[in-house]
């Protein structure tokens, strides 16, 4: 099996073009895989604590009829989880064979660890894969994907960034959903009447959580945080635009202290029905239509971010799940990877709103989408995000680092600093630890 | 065998005309055990952080000597010095106003009254709370829109609060958090020093017309001023590590405004993963924790004398 050797960050862009495209291509043809080869075999797995692994969880007694394994499943809280994989990785005897991993965050660093098993071995045998990787989304196949060649996971679910908004309230004032950032600006504003304690929009504050609400602001103005060579256009005009977006939209538009929101504190107020507009993850739709959480059931819009000055982007973020370099069960393993993106849990995944798989087959099936629970607009929303994605974060090792240093700046400038000096200022200080990690 | 020691007049045991003298082989076999353990939990790791702190370590393993390169970026660092000034004055806070209240309420709950036992069972309570479900508690409770603080505001007419959401708020309302939890400490403490007082210097301070306020002064302060300088010894350990309230409430934010040395370790260390740097801001912060009880410790000696 083909791969290509390197896959360009302009080539992340998935969505139904490219999709269409990718699912056009030609499916090798497998023989049915034999399942049971590694019968009485034991793997450990770990996995990221969250409605992903829950999905995995609840349909892994089908794993293990199929195929003989006994797996051990851990799922660990997303910070311990990270921890525990360097950790682990850098002992040379992590304590699991799989591993559940968030592209934006570990993949880079996993990769100039050596830590993954290249799957391509493992895809390219008909004994072991049934599996088209033509199926996955471009932007899945872009992150599973070493410059090498190698494939390091098999994307397992995506996170387009999408606008949740009250119809309700933009009914009672006569607006429509915008189409622009023009059109965002001035419905927030409008929505907005701290009287009544009503605000028009709500978005991640707090330091690191809030850099790709900037990111999203900054794709709509036709940059990238991070080019392909590692220059950085953190201070070029479309990043000092979108920095002033977002501190107009937080200081003029959203509830006092959303420098300290997080999504949980953005999703708490949205749901009491007072915030006309929330940009967040496409994941946030199943407590929003849950009448025991939410009073705004049945009202919530489901939007595709607006068009920005110089294109429409949807910040994508995404997860996959991989092997072990170090595993001693490497084929079995990867049986469980592949059932992991198999159609039963895929479907599960999109049908109870846990998450949204790479699969197009998944997403484009009439019978899967029948069993999907959620409004309507909800699904619209993932397919129109899905043809206007683009990287939310960039895929470098100090990820971390990018969005605490980028973050402060950000809360400083929803304060009232000026945009252009702070992200300069944090530019100077980003620079270096950049240059050194991909020295 | 006793005998008579001719200089006390107390009786002493005499030695065995052939009793063995203890030497440090007789010794070894019941400090060895203590000893080793000591060494592997304690000295080691210290040791190792300290040697890790000399190395340009990352995530993905460790990279070469650096010898104080890590301690010369360390005192360069504006971040470090607003950590450092950040956990100054949470500890002073966290230290000064428990402090202040648990004696205040050691003095209430030393009378006889009814339901006594009760009141000081519910007061004590907070203390024997986990950190982490008191800090998730508080931040509901902070909420600007929806925590229960800023209604309690509104009852008696005083503007809402952003508590933990504004970077000029955050350090205050993270010190009521910590008050909240550890003025009963320091009440029990208190408390324990008072029910040792002798009654006579009150009775004759009552004669001789004392009020409450100069008996208080003069002679309840100093005779528990030992107390106060135990309470204080505990509280500024607990307070200058305080990590899991201020982690579970603010991760140390809006922006830096509540990150604290310790934080500040933990983002070096576990979230950007630079083991080295992260290694020599513990050995600093260690260093701070060692002089600061040393300097307590003998503040407390001086108390204890001033009390005899």
């Amino acid at each position: 099996m083909e791969f290509p050797s390197r896959l360009s960050r302009r080539s992340l862009l998935a969505g139904t073009a490219a999709a269409a495209a990718a699912a056009a291509l030609p499916r090798m043809a497998f023989a049915a895989p034999d399942w049971k080869k590694y019968a009485g075999t034991h793997i450990e797995v770990n996995l990221v604590k969250s409605p992903r692994s829950e999905t995995i969880a609840r349909n892994l007694k089908e794993f293990t009829d199929l195929t003989g394994i006994d797996v051990g499943l851990e799922q660990t809280p997303e910070q311990q989880q990270r921890q525990k994989a360097v950790v682990e990785f850098n002992s040379g005897a992590p304590s699991f064979d799989v591993i559940h991993l968030s592209y934006h965050v570990q993949k880079r660093m996993f990769e100039k660890g050596g830590w993954l098993a290249d799957l391509r071995p493992f895809l390219a045998d008909p004994a072991l894969a049934d599996l088209s990787l033509n199926d996955f989304s471009s932007a899945g196949l872009a992150y599973a994907t070493a410059p090498d060649g190698a494939v390091g996971s098999l994307p397992l679910s995506v996170d387009y960034w999408i606008i949740y908004w009250n119809k309700e309230l933009f009914a009672a004032k006569g607006l429509k959903y915008p189409t622009t950032f023009e059109e965002l600006v001035a419905a927030a504003e409008a929505l907005t009447d701290p009287a009544a304690g009503t605000y028009g929009f709500v978005a991640r504050g707090m330091k690191n959580a809030n850099v790709p609400v900037w990111t999203s602001f900054m794709l709509g103005n036709g940059v990238d945080p991070v080019g392909p060579d590692h220059s950085l256009a953190t201070t070029s005009d479309g990043a000092v635009a979108a920095a002033k977006l977002y501190q107009r939209l937080l200081t003029k538009a959203a509830p006092p202290g959303v420098t300290g929101f997080n999504w949980n504190e953005c999703q708490s107020a949205f749901l009491q029905g007072k915030i006309g507009m929330w940009l967040d993850g496409v994941g946030f739709a199943p407590p929003l239509e849950n009448p025991k959480l939410s009073r705004v059931v049945g009202k919530v819009g489901y939007g595709v971010m607006p068009k920005g000055p110089k294109a429409q982007a949807s910040a994508t973020f995404g997860d996959g799940i991989g092997v072990a370099a170090a595993s001693e069960n490497k084929e079995a393993a990867f049986l469980f990877c592949q059932w992991a993106v198999s159609r039963t849990v895929q479907a599960d995944l999109l049908q109870s709103g846990s998450g949204v798989p790479f699969r197009t087959s998944i997403l484009e099936d009439a019978d899967v989408r029948k069993g999907v629970t959620l409004p309507a607009d909800w699904i619209d929303a993932v397919s129109g995000s899905a043809k206007i994605s683009k990287l939310g974060l960039p895929v470098i090792v100090p990820v971390t680092e990018f969005r605490d240093i980028f973050g402060i700046a950000l809360t400083n400038i929803a304060g009232g600093a000026d945009a252009a000096a702070e992200l300069a200022k944090a530019t100077e200080q980003f620079k270096p630890i950049l240059d050194k990690s991909e020295a | 065998m006793t005998a008579v020691d001719a200089g006390t007049g107390q009786r002493v045991r005499a030695r065995r005309p052939n009793a063995v003298a203890p030497t440090l082989r007789t010794y070894l076999p019941f400090i060895l055990p203590a000893v080793l353990v000591v060494g592997a939990v304690i000295v080691f790791p210290w040791a190792f952080t300290g040697w890790v702190s000399l190395h340009d370590w990352q995530a993905t393993g460790a990279g070469g000597f650096i010898g104080l390169d890590n301690y010369v970026r360390l005192f360069g660092d504006a971040r470090f010095g607003e950590a450092v000034w950040h956990t100054l004055v949470y500890t002073v806070l966290s230290v000064v106003l428990p402090l202040v209240l648990g004696l205040a309420a050691a003095l209430v709950f030393n009378e006889r009254f009814p339901l006594r036992g009760l009141a000081r069972g519910i007061v004590i309570m907070p203390m024997m709370a986990t950190p982490v479900a008191i800090a998730l508690v508080w931040t509901m409770m902070f909420h600007p829109q929806l925590g229960v603080l800023n209604y309690l505001l509104s009852l008696v007419g005083i503007p809402p609060s952003l508590w933990v959401f504004d970077q000029a708020t955050v350090i205050p309302s993270l010190v009521l958090v910590e008050t909240w939890q550890w003025t009963p400490l320091v009440m029990l403490i208190v408390l324990g020093g008072l029910s040792a007082l002798p009654a006579e210097p009150y009775e004759s301070a009552q004669i001789d017309g004392a009020s409450w306020l100069q008996q208080f002064r003069y002679l309840t302060l100093p005779m528990i001023s030992p107390f106060l300088m135990v309470a204080v010894i505990i509280r500024s350990i607990d307070a200058v590590k305080s990590f899991d309230i201020i982690y579970a409430i603010t991760q140390g934010g809006p922006g830096t405004a509540s990150e604290t040395i310790n934080i500040y370790l933990y983002t070096q260390a576990f979230s950007f993963y630079d083991i080295g740097y992260g290694s020599a801001v513990a050995v600093v912060f260690f260093a701070i924790v060692v002089a600061m009880s040393l300097a307590l410790l003998w503040l407390r000696q001086r108390a204890k004398l001033a009390a005899s």
